[in-house]
């Protein structure tokens, strides 16, 4: 086996959800300290990725390795943190009780769950129940979670949906600075002017990849101003068969 | 498996159980009221005397059942279908941290409920019990695992809540009327009798009853035959457990 640094490397990954081929002979490696953006439409694949990654996901074909090890693997369990689409904490607990009960899991000190909540700027709704906030605060709360103890691999679904252009502003920069600290951060979103926020970008479609590269570069290789437009152009230029 | 995470998860399911006051009246006041209800009928109807001694006990084995069964199917599913489920696994739980935290709380939760009901037959309602007043809570603590082992198993086979709780007429009425609560087991016809000997509230009820209509040389004071008993609740009970166990999935397709 080829020995780099590669933090997640998945190699020729294919996965079949029921009758649906979700993901159809992908690979690509990621570095530490990069923000690698997950760019395409909804059911374009990127969630059942994801999910791979973090090694929830029963594979058809193929591999994936996170830090050198299998995706899921025992002594990755408090390694990676994992976001889904959905909020994944409990409705009837306040977001403190949320956040100290996942600490006692993982683990780590009842202080990282106040740092944490401040990173994602609800330190002012600490004693509130989660059922009683709104969807993007539960859905930082659930990020939250996922920033517990500083994992050397974040995988966010979808982090920044519905949330209000300055948290969205702020939640990228965290991002950025996690990243500067030698997180791998893998962010998925639907929204494609969220991928010049990104160090690189995996553009999707259909369970297979468009493009593997910088913003700068696609927008130079396909000659477009914005990566909607270098979505399209990568689309009507695609081989047939993947957009069957 | 680890305490820490096994304790974590105690703590939290009990923190949400205190949150919802609804449930937490359904498990503690709930048996309470249902038994006063069944000691009133008897004592205050003509030639109704002696019927509470007579149904107070299968009761007191009854209800825990039935009141864990339910509200444990119904919390895990939720587990399961909220994603909190598949957000622990995961992490560094365990699957045995996660049953064992929620049958550790789900127990406490029935040693409460059943001294309450238990001191309130005997001392309030002047149930007649024979062998020691601490059995009929031991039983009862047992039972109540037991339903909590049967919930957490079932969870796995259904989508909705609404698909959870009609397991409760699946699973659980056939067993209130196979387990001699009606006609004594030995009276039913044969098939019917074979089928109460394999259904684990059969021996729930003889264990309750045996306590509160005889005493023992056994250990703590009852028939050996009581512990007998136990030791078959408790091993249908693990086997749910262990079988629950295998409906956790760390990887779905």
């Amino acid at each position: 086996m080829m020995k780099n640094d590669a933090v997640v490397a998945v190699r020729d990954l294919v996965v079949q959800r029921g009758r649906v081929r979700a993901i159809r002979d992908l690979s690509f490696e990621s570095a530490p300290g990069q923000v690698t953006g997950l760019l395409g439409p909804s059911g374009c694949g990127k969630s059942t990725l994801m999910r791979a990654i973090v090694g929830v996901q029963v594979l058809t074909g193929g591999s994936v390795e996170v830090l050198g090890l299998p995706a899921g693997h025992r002594r990755l369990r408090d390694r990676v943190g994992y976001v889904t689409q959905a909020p994944s904490v409990y409705d009837d607990l306040t977001v403190a009780e949320n956040l100290r009960f996942f600490a006692r899991v993982l683990g780590v000190a009842a202080s990282e769950a106040d740092r944490c909540l401040e990173a994602v700027d609800l330190g002012a709704r600490r004693g509130h129940v989660v059922s009683r906030l709104s969807g993007g605060q539960r859905s930082r709360v659930s990020l939250a979670v996922a920033l517990l103890g500083t994992p050397d691999v974040l995988v966010l679904d979808e982090p920044t949906v519905g949330l209000d252009p300055v948290l969205r502003r702020d939640l990228w920069e965290m991002f950025h600075r996690l990243a500067g600290a030698g997180t791998c951060v893998l962010v998925s979103s639907h929204v494609m002017d969220e991928a010049e926020r990104c160090d690189r970008l995996l553009l999707m479609r259909e369970g297979a990849l468009l493009a593997d590269e910088t913003p700068e570069a696609l927008l130079a290789r396909t000659h477009t101003d914005d990566v909607e437009s270098a979505f399209l152009s990568l689309v009507d230029t695609a081989p047939q068969g993947v957009a069957a | 498996m680890s305490p820490r995470i096994t304790l974590a998860v105690a703590a939290r399911v009990l923190t949400q159980l205190r949150r919802d006051h609804r449930t937490m009246a359904m498990l503690v006041v709930l048996p309470c009221l249902v038994l006063t209800l069944l000691w009133w009928m008897f004592e205050g109807s003509a030639g109704g005397a002696g019927g509470f001694d007579t149904l107070g006990p299968p009761l007191l084995a009854l209800i825990p059942f039935v009141v864990m069964f339910l509200v444990t199917s119904v919390t895990t599913l939720r587990e399961r279908s909220s994603g909190t489920l598949e957000r622990l696994l995961a992490m560094p739980t365990g699957k045995g941290d996660f049953l064992s935290g929620y049958a550790l709380a789900f127990g406490l939760v029935a040693a409460v409920q059943s001294v309450l009901a238990v001191a309130l037959c005997h001392w309030v309602l002047g149930l007649d019990v024979a062998g020691p007043v601490s059995m009929l809570v031991v039983v009862a603590v047992v039972d109540a695992v037991l339903g909590t082992a049967l919930g957490l198993l079932v969870s796995a086979f259904a989508r909705t809540e609404f698909q959870a709780v009609q397991f409760m007429p699946a699973l659980v009425i056939p067993q209130i009327l196979l387990c001699g609560l009606f006609v004594p087991r030995e009276a039913m016809p044969r098939v019917l009798e074979a089928v109460s000997d394999v259904l684990p509230l059969s021996y729930a009820v003889d264990a309750m009853t045996s306590v509160s209509s005889m005493t023992g040389s056994g250990f703590g004071g009852v028939d050996a035959g009581v512990w007998t008993d136990i030791v078959v609740v408790l091993t249908f009970a693990v086997a749910g457990l262990a079988l629950g166990a295998a409906t956790l999935r760390r990887r779905t397709a």
